[in-house]
């Protein structure tokens, strides 16, 4: 098929705390940030997508495009964008793609209310019982898989110490200082059996993707996007068939490698979505890096730390590097960023990157297989 | 005027809203019954608000009591209350399996929100929780519920 690439990419200059930005502000500068990555002017994009509104972002740029795509299904809403661009341009709907995000998730400034609807399904069925916030439903599967599997307390604090080590090495991550399974096990308890460090921070920021076919793809720092995936699942998390698998992940990853003629055994660098500990570990087990129930030991073995064999979350993840609410386009960068060869914690020859996102809890998830085929 | 009693503005529980199709599911619940569908194609029962099968696309679909016995599935304890849960911490937010099955959301009651109490697997009993102008199935210890 005919290469499609990301051929520009950038995050906002600040990331954490930008209480002077509004978060149509936040998608615009780094809307420009990643179109000046790639020398590239408003005039020649075509298509427009993002999660907050396309459409102000468009505007506001001066951006006319002829393909718009404004799917929000939570924080992995970035990695279907890209999905549904490459699609467009290898359809000939568009040429060049800006994908926007920008949340100002700690300061909620020109952020669109959200106001509780209780004739929804999650108004009736969860939130009654307090269950409204993330930490209070993308944690449930949680005990039942510890419970499965064995999975140790210090297990699921392995994982928040893994990604701090890759984050004391990401000048940009909010939090830097040494953290110690005895550290993550002594924080305050946000939501058994989650404590502080396992929970994703809350910030500000942006990111944005250029994503073009044709001689752009096959520019020196262009990353082509080898293959892609998508599912759908339950949007009540009770109703998740297997607390112990992310079937979402497994079906979007399945679609992902078969699409590249690839497999987890050919995967250099992982990113995978962390709003919380348990994540990572569902995550790598449903892409198919390890057996169901394994990838504790692997993370508690340092097995995806500075030094592993499986680099994982090298940013830090949402976990100590920023996570602004909907975190899958900071996973995107990074996975850009290694490939590039321009990360802060640079992975040594990494060809291909597998980055993992989720979003509505275990409601959606997409998977992005980026890089080059060696083989081919 | 001095005197007046500062009032600590307490921020209501969240009521759900039923909608036509989900009002019998809220009228059994005020009753004391825990409402499921079943589907009449497949006999599938499922926690479904809408009048279609999650298995076979029926919309042949109608409303039965469910036992109420449940086993816990897992759940979390929620340190950190958003609005009206802030006084309620800590609590424990559990999904249950039921008898005939499906899965739901839900509450305990009966028991304390401890690690310790709170054994995956324990058997559960339904029992309900008045909200408003609702009754919210909640789960307590199977062996403390009065027949």
């Amino acid at each position: 098929m005919t290469p499609v690439a990301i051929v520009g990419a950038a995050e906002t200059e600040r990331l954490g705390r930008v209480p002077d930005a509004s978060v149509l502000e936040l998608n615009v500068e780094a809307a420009r940030r990643a179109l000046a990555d790639c020398g590239t002017s408003p005039a020649e994009i075509d298509g427009i997508a993002g999660a907050f509104d396309p459409r102000q972002v468009a505007h506001v740029l001066g951006v006319r495009p002829r393909w718009i795509d404004g799917t929000n299904v939570g924080g992995c809403s970035f990695l279907l964008h890209v999905r549904h661009a490459v699609a467009a341009i290898r359809a000939g709907h568009a040429r060049t793609v800006l994908v926007t995000h920008g949340e100002s998730g700690r300061s909620r400034v020109g952020s669109p209310p959200r106001p509780p609807d209780p004739a929804s399904l999650p108004g009736q069925f969860e939130m009654p019982y307090g269950a409204r916030a993330p930490f209070t439903r993308f944690t449930l599967p949680a005990l039942r898989y510890m419970k499965t599997y064995g999975l140790t307390a210090e297990h699921l604090a392995s994982v928040a110490v893994a990604q701090r080590r890759w984050a004391a090495g990401e000048p940009r991550a909010l939090r830097r200082e040494p953290l110690s399974v005895d550290d993550v096990l002594a924080s305050p308890l946000v939501a058994h059996p989650f404590h502080v460090p396992e929970c994703c921070l809350v910030t500000d920021g942006g990111g944005a993707l250029v994503v073009a076919g044709g001689e752009r793809a096959a520019e020196a720092r262009a990353v082509p996007v080898l293959g892609a995936g998508e599912a759908l699942g339950a949007p009540l998390i009770a109703q998740m068939p297997d607390f112990t698998r992310a079937d979402v992940a497994a079906r979007a990853a399945a679609d992902a490698f078969e699409e590249a003629g690839l497999g987890p055994g050919d995967v250099d660098h992982v990113m995978c979505y962390d709003a919380f500990a348990h994540l990572p570990l569902m995550g790598l087990e449903a892409m198919g890096f390890v057996e169901p129930g394994e990838a504790g030991d692997l993370v508690a073995a340092g097995g995806t730390a500075p030094g592993g064999s499986l680099p994982v979350n090298t940013n830090g993840g949402g976990l100590s590097y920023t996570h602004t609410g909907m975190y899958g386009m900071f996973a995107i960068q990074e996975a850009v960023r290694q490939l590039r060869g321009e990360a802060a914690t640079q992975v040594r020859d990494a060809e291909v990157s597998a980055v993992l996102g989720f979003g509505g809890m275990f409601t959606t998830a997409s998977v992005l297989v980026l890089g080059w085929d060696a083989g081919g | 005027m001095t005197g007046t009693p500062v009032s600590r503005s307490r921020q209501p529980l969240p009521e759900p809203v039923a909608t036509p199709q989900t009002a019998p599911y809220w009228e059994m619940a005020a009753a004391g019954v825990l409402a499921l569908r079943r589907c009449s194609s497949c006999s599938a029962a499922f926690h479904g608000a809408v009048d279609c099968c999650p298995e076979c696309g029926s919309g042949a679909t109608g409303w039965f009591a469910a036992s109420g016995r449940a086993r816990l599935y897992s759940y979390v304890i929620v340190h950190r209350g958003e609005g009206g849960f802030t006084e309620r911490t800590p609590y424990a937010v559990a999904v249950v399996e039921l008898e005939e099955g499906p899965r739901m959301l839900t509450g305990i009651s009966g028991i304390e929100p401890t690690p310790e109490s709170l054994v995956l697997d324990m058997p559960l009993q339904v029992a309900f929780e008045k909200r408003g102008g609702y009754a919210l199935p909640v789960f307590a210890p199977a062996e403390g519920v009065q027949g």
